[in-house]
């Protein structure tokens, strides 16, 4: 009878261990990431689909065409940087949780600090971005008078353009455009913003010591999944808004 | 724990990972400047005179291709889901399989509504419309010069 009990509980679903090898936090973690991807691609996905709809849409080469500091046409140039900046963050997050794995206090701080940074830097970047979009304003004939428009929720100045006495000038482009590219940016943002709030939280309680007591870094490891997650929408919003 | 596994203890697998961490950096910054290159080229071919449609469109299948490469190696590198049990990794990975319907059938359904919207399909009466708020013989309002720069 004993060894009955000893052979079945060494099964994988028997009981009294963790079929999927893994903690309740760390799982619950997956299946809120695979949620809020689900909401991330009901976005972009109605994006895909509005645009799919519309005979014209904008031209991202022209509409983010600009770097701080300059005047000149560099076409990506910005949001390559952006990219750049949160796969950097993401490569130290994941320093961070292998510094958590050797219980190495002072090897997760410099890796998290450094994390919260790249998150920061990368909020400053959709700062600027959102407002040079936003302030930056163009010529736009509407109805036959010529107006100057920023690119906001109501107001999209990147249309097919027309000539207008003797030069090219553009007409208002498709609504959608600015509640898609806002909505979801921002959206993406916010997660950013929330990210470096739950980063900051580990940081302190790194610093106070409450993990190496712990015995464990797993909450960094929770952490990570969700920055990594960050990322990984990133990518997707990166191909859908900059380069198709 | 044991000595040599606390502070700086890097061990032959520690090293390994961080090796496998870097190697994962480096695919994912190649793979971007890749898609920049491809995004690029796209720049320069709307810029001639006579864009070739189908090969922009190619060249789009191909970034889309290099987004999912770097997808994968960010979930199963950094996220380290390729390490985990194989059950576990079926639970994220087969709902995530649900996407696949979810764009072709959204994608079709923005296709269909821009048929309706060009041709007589839909409940209406299609009515060619010139190019949207141009009005070319309409006289300018004097207002407007003076904001011509």
């Amino acid at each position: 009878m004993e060894t009955a009990i000893a052979q079945t509980k060494t099964k994988m679903w028997a009981g009294g261990r963790s079929p999927f090898n893994v903690s309740y936090g760390k799982l619950m973690m997956w299946y809120f990431l695979i949620s809020d991807s689900f909401t991330f691609g009901a976005f972009l996905i109605s994006y895909g689909s509005i645009r799919f709809s519309l005979n014209n849409w904008v031209d991202h080469n022209y509409v983010f065409n600009k770097f701080p500091f300059t005047e000149a046409n560099l076409p990506l140039a910005f949001v390559s940087l952006m990219t750049f900046i949160l796969i950097m963050s993401s490569v130290t997050m994941v320093l961070a949780v292998h510094e958590g794995h050797k219980m190495n206090q002072k090897g997760v701080e410099k890796w998290l600090a450094l994390t919260i940074l790249g998150g920061l830097a990368f909020l400053s970047c959709q700062a600027w971005e959102w407002t040079h979009l936003i302030t930056h304003q163009h010529e736009v004939l509407v109805d036959g008078v010529l107006q100057h428009w920023g690119t906001t929720v109501s107001h999209n100045p990147w249309g097919p353009e027309v000539m207008y006495k003797g030069h090219m000038v553009a007409t208002p482009g498709p609504v959608a455009f600015g509640g898609y590219f806002f909505g979801i940016t921002g959206f993406h943002g916010f997660h950013v913003f929330s990210g470096v709030v739950i980063n900051s939280i580990m940081l302190i309680k790194t610093k106070k010591g409450d993990f190496s007591k712990r015995g464990h870094y797993e909450m960094v490891e929770k952490a990570g999944l969700y920055w990594h997650f960050v990322d990984l929408v990133w990518v997707f919003v990166f191909l859908c808004f900059y380069l198709i | 724990m044991s000595a040599e596994s606390t502070h700086l203890g890097t061990t032959e697998a520690d090293i390994a990972h961080v090796k496998r961490i870097w190697k994962a950096f480096w695919i994912l910054l190649v793979l971007t400047i890749l898609e920049l290159a491809l995004g690029l080229t796209i720049y320069r071919i709307d810029l001639g005179a006579n864009p070739n449609e189908s090969l922009v469109l190619m060249i789009k299948g191909v970034i889309c291709i290099l987004t999912l490469a770097k997808a994968f190696y960010i979930i199963s590198i950094f996220m380290h889901l390729g390490d985990e049990v194989r059950a576990m990794a079926m639970t994220i990975g087969l709902p995530a399989l649900l996407f696949i319907w979810f764009i072709i059938a959204f994608i079709a359904e923005g296709s269909s509504y821009r048929h309706l919207r060009n041709t007589d399909a839909g409940i209406r009466q299609y009515k060619e419309q010139p190019q949207q708020f141009h009005h070319p013989s309409a006289e300018p309002a004097e207002k407007s010069d003076k904001k011509l720069d």
